[in-house]
């Protein structure tokens, strides 16, 4: 049985998708600048895409521009937000459970002279309102938040966070990762107070090398990439044609009948935490229902490093993450964990299962039982 | 210039006595081999104590030089000029172009080093010393003649045609691979085996190789860094064929049965016996390891003694008596530290006791083994008939 259980790392794209995608690279496969009408069918796929995926969080298509992925999109938002704002202050707001892709160019950006204040999380991964009021300061230019945690799957008060934001200074822009809860939820920037919000397609079934940033039209912003001045100039290079009309076609998909597959995904998750309290010595991070997001599942299982977890179950054919899949291959303990205070011996015994529409409870069950197979084993034998 | 032709000096083969021409032919198959990869034609000669590497047509000099510098057996690669015997004027032409042509910066010292193979040639070697000397002096001013100590020694060799270099690229010397038989190598995807592999191979014996895989305590990536490390080593040993032994069953099986303190070094003594089991069947005569006095409680005089005792077959720990520098040193001259420093765990690690023995006994460790009695035969068996073989 295979079993793939690690759907924040990515996922599998969907058969509809892969169809457009492999059109859009063997039939209408112009450039969407060319003149001729080969490139304006072109064009009106990247349209398309803009429009729905415009429909899908009710903002102007005008307002999306298509970038490489999550990573991009964070990069253009924090930089080149803070770059373009810098004659009105140079003090950024941000959090120690934000992805590298968030945290790295916060960093870049200290060295450029910037100051960033990282707020620190509660046990259950939430930021502190009180804290995030005495952070703010008359320079502050710039907050940016995660919509949800990659590692535990914490949800943060994005619209609470964004009302704080917004009566100190309505002009400090407020940027939202979104790459875990994009096609999760019903995100709506205008009502949430959402000036820059960052996804990636292939954490909702498009292909890997597809995202965009939401940028709202009043934010004053540069571009990442220079060149031929394509999506407004505002991020040059000939579009990712194939890429861009997955992503469209994904993200109609994961919006239709949008609750149905939440509620789906979710029950899979609470079920799995359910059955996880018949395992021993295991402690999990993540909450039922709509106390955290619904598709991750964090556990710490005592005594059982997680990489040899991890390699155990990949033997029964279950595929997992130890910490976040993406930082993964630094030994270095991730920073949510120990933020949200998971014990010291337990840092290196987490595992996250993060589920998609395509899992099932059979899976579950059968997960559950290579674990209470697997754990007296592994725990048997240790080093030290 | 344009070099069309490589003169391959070797070192030690020469003095190999009536087995000589076996050790030169290896040299010749090796090169053959090694120039099928890059791009252009060559063909390869050997000419009365020489062996000349010649191109066809268009060629890639820096990728056929890189190419040439992973042989084994080869002491310097001296780029050349071939031309005809058009007369003496021709030749004092030739050289001059020659000179001008190599060296941009004329601010040198130099010596003219001529040699007939062809005696009938009408002017004896000192003479065209001497001739030769003189045009490049006269056409450019700024070289001097210093016959102690040149800065640039210039060959002319007089045989059917006339051969001109004074590039000296040296080579990684050695012996040509397969000339001194074959050993196994323990790789385990650290910085020392492949440094000991190549050190060993460098001696002209061919190589394979064997790593200890333990799932799920040890991953893919890991067997994956260990077969690329194989690959970057073949590159100067020529194909590696690669035995991946299972070893989980048995160090879980010493972790129940013996004290914890001694595990590495029963653990080692068994991938000792295993890798000595997968050598002779396939015909090596030795064993190599990338071990270190005192890098590691493993590696200290008392381990390595207790490990050695293991096996009867001649362990070769090349790298025996170097600081960790120099085997890095080394590993990145060859180009195999940046795969080895992958932070993926090795099977040694897994289960590392605290403070394992770093004094152990071998009557203590053998009382030990003792108490493996009863399975360890058929587990090291099924270890062996499972074993995977992968060339690289």
């Amino acid at each position: 049985m295979e079993v793939y259980f690690d759907n924040s790392a990515t996922t599998k794209v969907l058969d509809s998708v892969k169809d457009i995608v492999v059109k859009l690279m063997t039939e209408d496969y112009g450039n969407p600048s060319a003149r001729h009408r080969k490139g304006m069918e072109a064009e009106q796929y990247v349209k398309k895409a803009a429009e729905i995926i415009a429909s899908t969080l009710k903002v102007s298509p005008k307002e999306i521009v298509f970038t490489s992925g999550g990573s991009e999109s964070n990069n253009m938002a924090l930089i080149e937000t803070a770059m373009a704002n810098r004659r009105r202050g140079n003090h950024i707001i941000s959090t120690k459970i934000e992805h590298p892709s968030v945290y790295n160019p916060l960093i870049y950006l200290e060295e450029q002279g910037f100051e960033v204040t990282f707020l620190s999380v509660d046990s259950r991964g939430h930021i502190s309102l009180e804290e995030m009021k005495e952070a703010l300061r008359p320079e502050t230019i710039l907050v940016s938040v995660m919509y949800v945690n990659n590692e535990v799957g914490a949800v943060e008060p994005i619209e609470e966070i964004s009302k704080i934001v917004k009566q100190h200074n309505p002009q400090t822009v407020f940027h939202v990762d979104a790459i875990q809860a994009y096609g999760k939820y019903a995100i709506r920037p205008k009502k949430q107070g959402i000036d820059l919000l960052s996804v990636s397609g292939h954490k909702i079934h498009a292909p890997k090398g597809t995202g965009f940033l939401y940028i709202d039209e009043k934010v004053k912003i540069r571009p990442l990439i220079y060149g031929g001045g394509q999506q407004r100039g505002l991020r040059s290079g000939t579009e990712n044609v194939p890429g861009i009309g997955g992503l469209g076609a994904a993200a109609k998909e994961m919006y239709t009948n949008h609750s149905e597959k939440v509620k789906q995904i979710c029950d899979l998750k609470d079920y799995m935490i359910e059955r996880l309290g018949e395992i021993e010595g295991c402690t999990v991070n993540s909450y039922r229902g709509e106390e955290s997001a619904p598709q991750i599942v964090s556990a710490s299982f005592g005594g059982c490093r997680s990489e040899v977890l991890l390699h155990a179950l990949e033997d029964k054919g279950i595929y997992v993450s130890s910490g976040s899949a993406c930082s993964s291959n630094h030994p270095a303990i991730s920073g949510t964990l120990k933020g949200i205070g998971v014990k010291p011996e337990l840092l290196d015994s987490t595992i996250r299962f993060s589920f998609s529409i395509f899992n099932t409870k059979e899976e579950i069950d059968y997960c559950i039982e290579t674990l209470k197979q697997l754990l007296p084993v592994l725990r048997r034998y240790q080093r030290g | 210039m344009q070099y069309k032709s490589f003169l391959i000096k070797y070192a030690e083969i020469g003095v190999k006595g009536k087995n000589r021409y076996l050790f030169e032919d290896a040299l010749v198959t090796h090169i053959r081999h090694a120039l099928k990869r890059v791009e252009g034609e060559f063909t390869v000669t050997k000419e009365s104590g020489r062996i000349y590497a010649t191109a066809e047509g268009e060629y890639d000099f820096d990728e056929t030089v890189d190419a040439l510098q992973k042989i084994f057996g080869i002491a310097a690669i001296c780029p050349m000029v071939q031309v005809d015997d058009n007369g003496y004027e021709d030749l004092k032409e030739q050289v001059a172009k020659y000179v001008d042509e190599v060296y941009e910066d004329k601010h040198f010292t130099f010596k003219v080093f001529a040699r007939r193979g062809n005696k009938k040639y009408p002017v004896t070697s000192e003479q065209i010393n001497r001739d030769l000397g003189e045009v490049i002096l006269t056409r450019f001013p700024d070289t001097k003649v210093d016959v102690h100590n040149p800065q640039v020694l210039l060959h002319v060799e007089v045989r059917s045609r006339i051969n001109i270099y004074s590039r000296v690229i040296p080579g990684p010397g050695g012996m040509p691979v397969g000339t001194n038989g074959k050993a196994m190598l323990l790789l385990s995807g650290g910085i020392d085996s492949p440094v000991a592999g190549y050190m060993i191979a460098k001696r002209g014996v061919k190589i394979e190789a064997v790593y200890f895989h333990a799932p799920p305590y040890t991953s893919d990536r890991a067997k994956q860094k260990v077969i690329d490390l194989a690959k970057l080593v073949s590159r100067y040993s020529g194909p590696i064929r690669l035995h991946i032994v299972n070893f989980t069953d048995i160090q879980l099986y010493i972790y129940d049965q013996c004290p914890h303190e001694e595990l590495t070094i029963i653990m080692r003594r068994y991938m000792m016996r295993i890798a000595e089991r997968l050598a002779k069947e396939s015909g090596a005569m030795g064993l190599i390891t990338g071990e270190s006095i005192g890098q590691v409680a493993s590696q200290t005089m008392q381990s390595l003694a207790a490990t050695d005792a293991a096996c009867t077959m001649p362990v070769f720990r090349p790298v025996i008596g170097f600081d960790k520098q120099e085997i890095v040193d080394v590993s990145e001259k060859i180009g195999t530290y940046e795969t080895s420093v992958q932070p993926f765990e090795d099977c040694c690690t897994i289960f590392v006791a605290k403070h394992p023995v770093t004094k152990p006994n071998l009557k203590m460790i053998e009382r030990s083994e003792e108490n493996l009695k009863e399975r360890i035969d058929e587990l090291v068996e099924t270890a062996v008939n499972t074993v995977e073989k992968i060339w690289c």
